[in-house]
């Protein structure tokens, strides 16, 4: 069965230039593991396929339950140059909870 | 030893997490926080160079447009209860700022209260002479057209702050300064840190991030109903950090604010707009966030542990403003049935006219938006989308190219599909920005007293 992100992690969105950086944190520290194996660079890299990012980095933090998404060309030039209605990319975060993860039936 | 008003402890609050951030919470922070010192942060990266050219037109002008109203709402009780001012709303122009902020002073009968405004920052000379290579942009800075840039402004370290307050400072007003250093300085000059005491140059600077945003340590940028809920949000409390010698710290606000402190919304700010989490660079010091902990430590306060640093990066980081056309936008909407094939066509029509015309418009961007602002229940009683708002924003080479834009959704009244309403439409000039380094030796910051 699948899990949507929202109901085990939480998220927030900010920007440097063209690089969105999107932090997963886990509500429970007992589903890090499980986030940490199947939130793969590249299964983000494709739930944001319309973005066409040049670079995808993750940084683990298993003591905050969390993980670290670093999205490179994320914002077609970034703040200052986007059309986009949310230039700086900050709903982003939310847009990735809608994400949903194959889990094992118990 | 500190000189603050808890023993063993330095408390600093943030005030301000951007430039129109709200005022009352910095005024709760000031009467009831029983602080030592008071940050705003109210400078985005391009901030700057749009207060730069407003000092190009007017040499009085180019600070924070909410300075008078911030200064004239805690300046008395700062005053009163010895609490120290630091802020970067001095924008393009903090002498004017610490000018303007002595004669509030003054006109709150306050007298003797010494000002420090820091300098320094603005590199558009060496800039200009050096031509450095652009990073994540292909080029120098002189590709950027010599005549385009507006401004180049470079991200100082703490110690100017640090100097301005040994030297008897309450109030300090800076340009572009690191976010973190504005609360590093303070600490230093408490602790008496030296400048390559990286580990607590690292958590002085974690302090400073997770306060730098104000709101969003403290249960803003944080709700989601049913997931995580804050209460009392229309009265959010702005945080404060109690700071040891060591460098560690608590976070917290003021009892019977809103919002939330706990061990969540620390480690959302923590990671927010940060990279590798070992390497946060700032001109003071490369911070490592890695092995940052949260302990719950009572009602809204959470415990920081960890956080250390390595050596500060041998440049500066400097953002260049510059002006690179002009963004143009039109919006309008369409409800009831059949609301997303109208929209469609609707984008459909203006990218057409726009290539009829012969605007000069590129890099254009068309897409549908909504969900109840036209009393479209109807509707979403068939199943269909209730409405969509159909948004064009294009590039212009030149503004009346990018008014064209607007001017073409808006003529979607009586040339376009059936039924739009509630157009709008805005052209403005863009001003970007880009980022260069220049070595650390071409800044020399400089303090400007004023005495009120």
């Amino acid at each position: 069965m699948k899990i949507a992100l929202h109901r085990l992690a939480h998220t927030r969105t900010g920007d440097k230039g063209d690089v969105s950086m999107i932090s997963v944190i886990a509500y429970r520290p007992q589903d890090y593991p499980f986030l940490a194996q199947e939130l793969t660079p590249a299964l983000v890299a494709a739930h944001f396929s319309a973005l066409a990012l040049t670079k995808i980095e993750r940084f683990e933090l298993p003591a905050l339950g969390a993980l670290n998404f670093v999205l490179h060309g994320a914002l077609r030039g970034g703040v200052t140059r986007s059309l986009a209605l949310d230039a700086h990319g900050k709903t982003l975060g939310h847009v990735l909870l809608a994400l949903e993860l194959e889990v094992e039936d118990s | 030893m500190t000189g603050g008003r808890h023993p063993g402890r330095i408390r600093i609050g943030c005030g301000a997490g951007f430039s129109g951030d709200r005022i009352e919470p910095a005024v709760e922070l000031a009467v009831h926080g029983e602080l030592d010192y008071l940050v705003f942060e109210c400078l985005a990266e391009r901030t700057i160079a749009l207060a730069q050219r407003a000092r190009h037109a007017n040499p009085a002008a180019g600070s924070d447009p909410l300075l008078s109203a911030r200064m004239r709402a805690v300046l008395g009780t700062c005053a009163e209860q010895g609490v120290r001012i630091i802020t970067n709303m001095g924008a393009a122009n903090p002498r004017a700022a610490a000018a303007q902020v002595a004669d509030i002073a003054r006109g709150l009968g306050l007298r003797g209260l010494k000002i420090a405004a820091i300098t320094g920052d603005d590199v558009l000379e060496a800039v200009m002479a050096g031509n450095p290579p652009l990073i994540g942009l292909a080029g120098r800075v002189e590709d950027l057209g010599r005549d385009r840039i507006v401004s180049a402004n470079a991200y100082l370290g703490a110690a100017p702050i640090t100097r301005a307050l040994a030297n008897g400072a309450q109030i300090v007003i800076t340009g572009r300064m690191a976010d973190p250093a504005l609360f590093l300085g303070p600490l230093v000059h408490e602790f008496g840190w030296a400048w390559d005491d990286w580990t607590r140059l690292g958590r002085g600077t974690l302090v400073g991030h997770l306060l730098e945003c104000a709101g969003q340590v403290t249960g803003g940028y944080f709700a989601d109903p049913g997931f995580k809920d804050v209460a009392d949000l229309a009265r959010l409390g702005f945080p404060f950090a109690d700071v040891t010698l060591d460098g560690g710290c608590h976070v917290s606000k003021v009892t019977g604010s809103g919002g939330l402190v706990d061990v969540r919304t620390c480690t959302e700010q923590l990671l927010y707009e940060i990279g590798d989490p070992a390497a946060y660079l700032t001109p003071d010091v490369t911070a490592d966030f890695s092995g940052v902990g949260f302990v719950a430590d009572g009602p809204d306060r959470v415990l920081v542990t960890g956080g250390g640093g390595r050596p500060a990066p041998q440049d500066l980081k400097v953002s260049v403003g510059y002006l690179d056309g002009y963004v143009g936008e039109g919006q309008i909407s369409y409800a009831g049935p059949n609301a997303v094939a109208r929209g469609r066509l609707a984008l459909a029509i203006v990218a057409e006219r726009l290539k009829l015309t012969g605007a000069a418009v590129d890099d254009l961007r068309s897409e549908l938006i909504g969900v109840d602002a036209f009393y479209a229940a109807a509707a979403e009683a068939h199943g269909q989308v209730p409405e969509v708002r159909a948004r064009v924003a294009g590039r212009g080479k030149t503004m009346s190219a990018a008014e064209q834009i607007g001017a073409e959704v808006e003529s979607l009244y009586t040339n376009g599909p059936a039924g739009g309403g509630g157009a709008t439409r805005s052209a403005a000039p863009v001003m970007a920005i880009a980022s260069v380094l220049i070595p650390r030796t071409a800044v020399s910051p400089r303090i400007h007293w004023v005495t009120a």
